[in-house]
C-alpha cells in the first residue's frame, strides 16, 4: 500500500469511526507526559461516564439490598437490578429473562456449568470437546472436573492460519461426547469461530454446546437463537461495564434440570431443618447478595452499545483492525498471528524479532501505550504457535487510527533502542 | 528514564556464562509464571566452598536475562553463604541503579532466586525460591 492509499484508508476509518471518546474520562489521562493510548480492551474495556454515573447514582440515592425489602429504596434497587437483567436478555436474544444468570465473570459462568451441569451429567468415559485456542478459563474447569470424574477432554485443532479446523468434527464427535465448549472469538488470534455449525454438529451427536462469548459479545451482534447454543458465558467488564458482573445464559430446559451451584440465601424457595427446595430460575443459581451496582452498571453499558448499534461497533473495529494489520505488516521483523480482518475481531497478537514482549510493552508504556504482553491466559495456544509470549494490541469503540500510528512509531523506536 | 541502557542490552544480546555445564554440582530451574521467563542455573563448587564455575540458560525479557548474566560474573569466586546474602539491591546495582516497577522487578530477581535455590539444593536443603522483593 502506498502512502497515499494509507492516508485514504486512515481518512475512511476516521469517517466511519464512532464519535464516543468524549464519554470516556480516562482517555484524558497523560502517561509519562503522553496521552493514554489504551490498546488493551480485550483484557478489560474502559467505562463511559454513563456507566460510572449510574453506579454512583445507585450508591448515593437508592442503595439497598434487593428482593426482600418492602421499603421504597429497596423496591427501586430491585427494579433497577431486574431491569438490567431484562436489557441483557433482549441484547443477546434470550427468550426469557429467567435464562440470564448473573455471575462475576466468564470464568465463573463456565465454572457454574462445569460444577452444576457437569457434575450431574458427566461420567467416566464421556468426552468434552474444546478447541486449541481456548482461554485457560475454558480449559482448567474441565481439567479439574475430569480429575474427579474421569471423562476425557479432546481438542478441535487450529490451522496454521489461525482458524478452527472443523473438518475433524465428524471424527471427534461420537456418542461419548456430552459437551462441545468453544470460544466465539479468540482472545489471542482474534479468530471468529463458526459456532452455529459446531453447535448443530454437537446437537446431532446428542451433545450440548457452550459458547465462551467473553470477546464476542462486546464486539459484535450475538444472538443465542441464531448461534443455536445451549450456554453463553460473558463478562460485563469487557463490554463497557464494571468488573465483578457477568452472565451465564442457558437454554431454559437445560437450566431447569440443573442442580444449584452454590448454596445460601436467595437460591432457595423453602428451607427446613430437613433440607431445602430450590428457587426458580434464575435465582436458583444466584446465592447470596449479588453485585447490585455492577448489574445496574452493566445494564447501562448495554443501553450504550445498543444506541451505537452492534453492527456499527463491528464495522468500526473491522476497519481499525484492517488498518492495524496493514501498518504492522510494514514493520520489518514483526510477525502477526491470526486470520485477516474480515474473519477476526480487534485483538491482534504479534511478536517483534529480537525484542521480548515484556521489554516491548515497557518501552510502549514510556510512550503512553497500554498493550498486553505474555501468553494472555492461552499458554497451550502459544506453545502451538512456537512462542512463549506475544504482545497483543486490542481495540474497542473509542480507538482511532492515530493510535495505531502511535503504536507503529513506538515499535520502531523500540527497534532502534534494541538495534534490531 | 533510560531502562534499556547499553550495558543491559549487551548482556541480553551476548550473555556471559550462557549454556550448560558438563558436570554441575547443582542445578535448578524456575519460571516467572506471570510472563513466562525461564532460567536454569548450574554451578560447580570448589573444595573451599567457593563457586568455581556457573552457567545459566533460559529465555525471557532483556531485564531477566541481563540480570542473570551479570550475576554469573559476580558470583564466581564467592562463597555459597555470601551468595545467599545477596539481595534485591545488589541486583539493581548490577543493572546500574535503574528503577523497576514491581512487575519488572520480578524479572530482574528471577536469576538470583534460581541461583539461591540451586545452592540450597547443593546444601541438601529444601530449594525454595525466595521472594526477594520484600
Amino acid at each position: 500500500m502506498t502512502i497515499a492509499q494509507t492516508h485514504i484508508a486512515t481518512m475512511t476509518a476516521r469517517r466511519t469511526g464512532l464519535d464516543v471518546r468524549a464519554d470516556f474520562p480516562i482517555l484524558n489521562r497523560l502517561i509519562n507526559g503522553k496521552p493514554l493510548t489504551y490498546l488493551d480492551s480485550a483484557a478489560t474495556s474502559q467505562k463511559p461516564r454513563q456507566v460510572i454515573e449510574a453506579m454512583t447514582d445507585y450508591y448515593t440515592t437508592y442503595n439497598a439490598n434487593i428482593h426482600r425489602g418492602v421499603y421504597t429504596i429497596a423496591e427501586e434497587a430491585t427494579a433497577a437490578h431486574e431491569a438490567a437483567r431484562k436489557k441483557i436478555a433482549a441484547f443477546i436474544g434470550a427468550t426469557s429473562w429467567r435464562e440470564v444468570i448473573f455471575v462475576r465473570n466468564t470464568t465463573e459462568a463456565i465454572n457454574l456449568v462445569a460444577y452444576a451441569w457437569g457434575r450431574r451429567n458427566l461420567k467416566p468415559g464421556d468426552e468434552v470437546i474444546v478447541t486449541e485456542m481456548e482461554h485457560h478459563s475454558n480449559l482448567v474447569p474441565w481439567f479439574l472436573l475430569s480429575e474427579q470424574i474421569g471423562f476425557k477432554v479432546r481438542y478441535i485443532p487450529v490451522t496454521p492460519e489461525g482458524l478452527l479446523d472443523i473438518s475433524v468434527l465428524p471424527t471427534l464427535l461420537s456418542e461419548k461426547t456430552r459437551l462441545v465448549s468453544l470460544t466465539h472469538m479468540s482472545n489471542v488470534l482474534g479468530t471468529i469461530t463458526p459456532v452455529r455449525e459446531v453447535a448443530e454438529a454437537a446437537h446431532r451427536a446428542g451433545a450440548l454446546c457452550l459458547v465462551d462469548g467473553a470477546q464476542s459479545v462486546p464486539h459484535m451482534a450475538v444472538n443465542v437463537q441464531e448461534l443455536g447454543c445451549d450456554f453463553l458465558a460473558f463478562s460485563g467488564h469487557k463490554m463497557l461495564g464494571p468488573t465483578g458482573i457477568g452472565c451465564l445464559w442457558g437454554k431454559r430446559s437445560v437450566l431447569e434440570d440443573m442442580p444449584p451451584f452454590m448454596g445460601g440465601g436467595e437460591m432457595i424457595r423453602e428451607v427446613t431443618y430437613q433440607g431445602a427446595r430450590y428457587n426458580d430460575l434464575p435465582y436458583r443459581f444466584e446465592a447470596g447478595t449479588p453485585s447490585i451496582a455492577e448489574a445496574i452498571g452493566l445494564g447501562v453499558a448495554v443501553d450504550y452499545l445498543q444506541a451505537l448499534g452492534m453492527a456499527a461497533v463491528r464495522q468500526q473495529e473491522e476497519s481499525l483492525t484492517a488498518y492495524a494489520l496493514e501498518r504492522l505488516a510494514e514493520i520489518k521483523g514483526v510477525t502477526v498471528y491470526g486470520p485477516p480482518a474480515a474473519r477476526r475481531g480487534g485483538a491482534v497478537a504479534f511478536t517483534v524479532a529480537g525484542i521480548h514482549p515484556h521489554d516491548l510493552a515497557t518501552l510502549l508504556d514510556q510512550d503512553g501505550i497500554a498493550v498486553r504482553a505474555g501468553h494472555h491466559c492461552a499458554q497451550p495456544l502459544h506453545n502451538k504457535l512456537g512462542i512463549s509470549a506475544s504482545t497483543r494490541a486490542s481495540f474497542y469503540i473509542y480507538n482511532i487510527p492515530e493510535e495505531i500510528d502511535r503504536l507503529v512509531a513506538s515499535i520502531q523506536r523500540a527497534q532502534k533502542i534494541f538495534k534490531v | 528514564m533510560d531502562l534499556y541502557r547499553e550495558v543491559i542490552l549487551d548482556h541480553y544480546q551476548n550473555p556471559h556464562h550462557h549454556g550448560r555445564l558438563e558436570h554441575p554440582d547443582a542445578s535448578y530451574s524456575d519460571a516467572n509464571t506471570a510472563c513466562g521467563d525461564e532460567i536454569t542455573m548450574q554451578l560447580k563448587v570448589g573444595p573451599d566452598g567457593r563457586i568455581t564455575d556457573v552457567a545459566f540458560d533460559g529465555q525471557g525479557c532483556a531485564i531477566s536475562q541481563a540480570s542473570a548474566s551479570m550475576l554469573t560474573d559476580q558470583v564466581i569466586g564467592m562463597t555459597l553463604d555470601d551468595v545467599l546474602k545477596l539481595g534485591r539491591q545488589d541486583i539493581l546495582d548490577n543493572l546500574g541503579g535503574i528503577e523497576l516497577t514491581p512487575v519488572r522487578l520480578k524479572c530482574a530477581l528471577l536469576g538470583l532466586g534460581v541461583l539461591k535455590a540451586a545452592i540450597y539444593t547443593y546444601k541438601g536443603q529444601k530449594p525454595v525460591v525466595e521472594d526477594e522483593e520484600e
